[in-house]
């Protein structure tokens, strides 16, 4: 039987992994793509507490609601970011986040 | 039922396994392919919990438009040297990860989830689809929704403007 604790493991496992890459991975790249797996872990949360909540269709459906959000400022942001590291690449010739360290004291 | 939890089952691994790669491969190319097979496994556990719209987008959306401009950016700032993939200190960057993980589970599992009214059946009402999804979005919703999309616009001239060419622009 597929139960809520399913998805809430699965989305803690996504998360966990996303959290590795973001403080292990030196390209800034594969910082925005660990940041676009934790994204994604607190969709499968969301979609998998509106399949189980018990109320009414309507209410139901505001966990899908608050996911479509989510995946558009997802979009939004992995633009922005790339085209932030794509500026941060021509200006220094390095896309290494332990490179970028001008503006340590 | 049991086919349920069997599809759900071979997802979640899909999705774990693949994750995995993307976090451990030392190429970022193939970081990014392996992106796409864990963001399509997740739009198939969208289906598994009858989100069969979230399906569609997470396919059109993550599928199509992230993976593109990620593989691009990659394109664009290769350097030649073959770096060192990791911080010296990822074995902090694991210890954290498995603590969140061991975190998580143990609230999840603590809950009590029939406290919160919830039920124990994934579907219970099937009336939750692209009707449910419209309605709301574009009357509860309707003005975040509206917003959404300034906020995608102003990105998207936001990321044009940081990477044209400055030389030739002025």
């Amino acid at each position: 039987m597929l139960e809520l604790v399913h998805f809430q493991v699965l989305s803690a496992a996504l998360f966990s992994l996303g959290i590795f890459g973001v403080l292990a991975r030196r390209s800034a790249v594969m910082v925005l793509i660990s940041i676009e797996l934790m994204l994604n872990a607190v969709n499968v949360n969301l979609v998998g507490i509106a399949a189980f909540s018990d109320r009414a269709a309507d209410v139901r459906v505001f966990g899908q609601i608050l996911v479509v959000f989510i995946i558009t400022i997802a979009a939004a942001e992995i633009g922005l970011a790339l085209a932030i590291v794509l500026r941060v690449f021509r200006n220094r010739g390095s896309a290494n986040v332990d490179e970028l360290n001008v503006m340590k004291w | 039922m049991t086919a349920q939890l069997v599809v759900f089952y071979l997802l979640a691994a899909i999705t774990v396994l693949s994750s995995l790669g993307v976090i451990l491969t030392r190429n970022v190319v193939h970081a990014a392919f392996m992106l796409l097979v864990a963001l399509l496994a997740v739009a198939g556990i969208f289906l598994v919990a009858v989100a069969e719209f979230l399906a569609l987008a997470q396919i059109l959306i993550y599928g199509g438009a992230v993976t593109v401009v990620v593989l691009f950016a990659i394109m664009l700032t290769r350097s030649d040297e073959q770096p060192r993939a990791d911080h010296s200190q990822w074995p902090v960057a694991a210890l954290a990860s498995v603590g969140v993980f061991a975190l998580l589970v143990a609230a999840f599992v603590a809950t009590d989830v029939a406290s919160l009214d919830e039920a124990t059946n994934v579907g219970t009402g099937t009336e939750t689809g692209f009707e449910a999804l419209g309605l709301g979005l574009f009357t509860d919703w309707a003005i975040p929704f509206e917003v959404a999309s300034l906020i995608l616009l102003v990105a998207l001239i936001g990321a044009i403007l940081l990477a044209r060419n400055v030389e030739e622009g002025e």
